[in-house]
């Protein structure tokens, strides 16, 4: 129902478009005659495309402030300057709760694809689109609202809009919210095989407290990477790193160490994706959303050069989200 | 078949969607627009008489919307004691929503009324429709009347039977909807009739016979059942058949369940009229309508990683001629057509019909009207049509790069995609059919619209199923959406449609310019003027 509204326009706002395919992706949970995967799926296409348009804009206008302020002003105004996502884990937060998400059975992401596969789930779409579709897509008509985003990104990107390509990555991350992890089981509802997947998908979160990472202004300040520039890689942590060229965000930025926690980080879900730690093809959460719409992208890039800002603004484009992300996985 | 339709059109001046006048002719279904008060129905009888349904029959076998003539306050009453229509709008809501301005009616029926199939058999005189509550109900158009020459026969309820029900799947908790996806019918091979429906789980073959004799006479039960006691037979007698009131049973007589993970979307029955396809989002199998525990896998999509999944499968069709050939549809806009004979599982197609996407018209919901809700092959097998949210299109199978025809149904859509997003319209799957020739097709859209296009003039035609053209025999007024700009007299504009009116089912006899055409709750049959 339009609820009244005379006039059958709507705003083209990609903040909105993205709240309302949350809200049916949520909604079809509890519909009759279980998850509908052709709608979901669909859902998700536009998802992924508000999705892409919405960051385009987020940073353009972050390169734009960026371009006024040099010296490290804009961090401080980074978490007031991130309405938009706090726009929408309160909409989220109105829907109701499940009691525990620790406990709760078989809860999974009901978007696409998850909706044949998993039961019922979280509304968890949106983390990965943010994650792992890359900013880059089709035509470049489609980022006319985001505007021109500044010349200095231009040299990053073919499709990319300009603006999209380094990231301050971290930097975007909204303030600490405590990290949570969950624990979820989900059905294959073809081989019957029940997974039950633990690692908290909010490491983003973890990595967005910990100082090295807000460390903004040697990132800010470091000019944007020439496009080919395969990103180095810092072994902090455990597993090394996964193949990086062909993976969706496998780009990344020749920065200095602050960024390598995060960077680390960000791909550490993407390597327990492949990782066959957890088993059958459901690795964790993260996987679920995060590689979940690989395929979405995978095969519109098959041919084009994705350029490395591009894939690295993907992944910074997560941490980004943080807060939002946080209210969907509570789902 | 098609002399004597080509026979008419030279009689009738009929060559095309334009050169036929298109006449209402019936429609069934409670009438919704007026609600007495408290109650859910209308206070207008239906014109229907119900011929052939046994009135001992339990009163939620029968469908709200067919009903028996009784009268009025009688029915109403007594549905309100059945309690068989949920309603989930209350007077209170129609109080409170009369006076908006709400861009898409409230209409007051049971959802279980509401039509989802709409199919004729082989021959046009059997019309069978399934509604989302389970039920198919069967017309058959009565014999052509020498006297009345002047029309064709009317279709009147031959059967109706409650073909699936819900249930419930303990393992994956998942409630299953009874709501009849299709209904396509067998030809006809002895006296009883054949069709395959089915849920989004079950597939079930419904044997529909006839019974006019019954025997009689017998020695040790009376007429009506009780048994004699067997002291007092002092003679025997041989029980003969005599006639009686025609009865038509529906017995289910094949069950093919357990072979769909996901929603079954389509069946297809195949041209040697032993097998048939049922085809969900992800698969498509095989069967044999004999062998129930059994079916074949042909079509398996579903990728080793979910996560992976990018289309879906949305509609599939055996070709008409060649028992060897099918087609099925993506969500991504592109038709795949497989040989059986190439391998067991027909994972690579033969050939595969794309239309590269316009990067002009490229928006967020580009993935969405794209996607395919119908396809259909035409009678001859040379061309198959397809339908996506805002066009038709025909391929001829031998060109696989672009449709040589494509027809726009309700462009001015485009520019409303995205209220169309927010009201779940733009998911409608609508549905379309060829006439008998191939030379039109047919397609609905809102508003009760349903719009036809003649291929040969290149003509086309928009008419509306609405009950103010009541009287049998009356023209039907072609219609007009006003796009943009002034608005003409006798045009609608974009913004007064109604989006809940919506016409996804309709259906052509395979013989005869008439048509069925599904409003959500009724049913509609028009046939061309008859001089």
């Amino acid at each position: 129902m339009l609820r009244g509204r005379r006039r059958m326009e709507c705003t083209l706002d990609a903040q909105s478009l993205i709240s309302i395919s949350l809200r049916k992706i949520h909604s079809s949970r509890t519909q009759r005659g279980g998850i509908k995967l052709h709608k979901n799926l669909l859902v998700s296409y536009v998802l992924r495309n508000a999705r892409q348009l919405y960051l385009s804009e987020r940073y353009a206008e972050l390169y734009r402030r960026q371009q006024h302020y040099p010296d490290g002003a804009p961090l401080l105004a980074m978490p007031a300057a991130c309405p938009p996502p706090a726009a929408a884990p309160p909409e989220l937060a109105a829907l109701p709760l499940p009691a525990d998400a620790q406990d709760r059975e078989a809860r999974s992401c009901a978007a696409a694809r998850g909706g044949a596969e998993l039961l019922e789930g979280p509304v968890c779409a949106a983390p990965p689109e943010l994650q792992r579709a890359p900013c880059r897509d089709s035509s470049p008509a489609f980022y006319r609202a985001a505007g021109s985003a500044g010349p200095g990104g231009g040299g990053g990107g073919s499709s990319a809009p300009p603006g999209l390509l380094y990231a301050a990555g971290c930097d975007f991350a909204s303030g600490g919210a405590p990290h949570c992890s969950s624990r979820t089981t989900v059905l294959d509802l073809d081989t019957h095989v029940v997974t039950t997947v633990e690692n908290g998908y909010l490491h983003q979160d973890c990595c967005s407290q910990c100082p090295c990472c807000c460390q903004p202004a040697p990132g800010l300040a470091s000019p944007p990477p020439t496009p080919g520039t395969k990103r180095k890689y810092y072994p902090g942590q455990e597993e090394e790193e996964g193949v990086e060229e062909g993976e969706p965000g496998g780009g990344g930025v020749a920065g200095g160490p602050p960024f390598a926690p995060c960077t680390k980080r960000a791909r550490f879900e993407e390597y327990s994706a492949e990782h066959p730690q957890d088993s059958s093809n459901i690795s964790n959460l993260i996987s679920i959303f995060g590689s979940g719409f690989t395929g979405l992208v995978s095969r519109q890039q098959a041919d084009s050069e994705q350029p490395l800002n591009g894939q690295l603004c993907s992944k910074q484009a997560l941490a980004s989200l943080g807060a939002w992300t946080r209210a969907i996985v509570a789902f | 078949m098609f002399l004597k339709f080509s026979l008419r059109s030279v009689f009738y001046g009929a060559g095309g969607g334009n050169d036929i006048q298109w006449c209402f002719s019936q429609v069934k279904g409670a009438v919704d627009d007026d609600v007495a008060e408290g109650a859910v129905l209308s206070g207008k009888l239906p014109e229907i008489l119900l011929v052939s349904v046994p009135p001992s029959l339990p009163p939620p076998f029968l469908p709200l919307w067919v009903l028996i003539q009784m009268k009025i306050h009688k029915r109403i009453s007594a549905l309100r004691k059945m309690k068989c229509f949920p309603c989930q709008f209350s007077n209170t809501i129609k109080s409170a929503q009369l006076n908006t301005s709400a861009l898409m009616s409230v209409s007051f029926f049971d959802q279980a009324d509401i039509i989802s199939t709409v199919e004729f058999n082989h021959s046009g005189e059997l019309l069978a429709t399934g509604d989302k509550g389970g039920r198919v109900v069967i017309f058959q158009q009565e014999q052509e009347n020498k006297t009345q020459s002047h029309s064709r026969g009317e279709y009147n309820v031959y059967s109706t039977f409650q073909s699936h029900e819900p249930e419930f799947d303990y393992l994956k908790s998942l409630e299953i909807e009874e709501k009849i996806n299709k209904i396509r019918w067998l030809p006809q091979k002895n006296a009883a009739q054949f069709l395959l429906s089915t849920n989004d789980k079950t597939i079930k073959l419904w044997k529909i016979s006839e019974r006019d004799k019954r025997p009689e006479g017998y020695n040790l039960k009376e007429e009506d059942g009780r048994y004699r006691d067997p002291t007092t037979v002092t003679t025997l007698r041989v029980p003969v058949f005599r006639p009686m009131d025609l009865m038509v049973e529906a017995s289910p007589r094949r069950i093919f369940a357990n072979a769909h993970t996901y929603h079954i979307n389509s069946i297809s029955i195949n041209s040697d009229y032993e097998t048939y396809l049922s085809a969900d989002d992800l698969r498509i199998n095989l069967w044999h309508l004999e062998i129930t525990d059994r079916s074949f896998n042909i079509v398996d999509i579903k990728p080793a990683n979910m996560e992976e999944l990018t289309e879906v499968i949305t509609a599939a069709e055996f070709h008409p001629n060649s028992c060897n050939t099918f087609v099925y549809s993506s969500s991504k806009g592109t038709i795949r057509l497989c040989d059986m004979r190439a391998s067991a599982l027909c994972d690579r197609h033969s050939k595969l019909f794309e239309e590269p996407e316009d990067p002009s018209n490229r928006s967020f919901f580009s993935e969405i009207i794209s996607s395919i809700s119908d396809v259909k092959f035409s009678h001859s097998g040379r061309y198959m049509m397809t339908r996506d949210y805002l066009s038709v299109k025909i391929w001829d199978l031998n060109m696989e790069n672009r449709p040589v025809e494509t027809y726009q149904v309700h462009e001015y859509l485009r520019s409303k995609l995205c209220s169309l997003y927010e009201n779940d319209c733009i998911f409608d799957k609508f549905e379309c059919c060829w006439n008998g020739s191939d030379s039109i097709v047919m397609t609905g859209s809102y508003n009760n619209f349903f719009r036809m296009f003649d291929r040969n003039t290149k003509r086309d035609i928009t008419l509306e199923a609405s009950r103010e053209n009541n009287k049998p025999r009356t023209v039907l007024k072609p219609r007009k959406v006003c796009a943009s700009g002034k608005r003409k007299k006798d045009e609608i504009s974009v913004d007064s449609l109604d989006f809940n009116k919506k016409i996804l089912h309709t259906a052509w006899h395979p013989k005869e310019n008439i048509i069925a055409v599904a409003t959500t709750n009724n049913l509609y049959i028009f046939q061309d003027k008859m001089n």
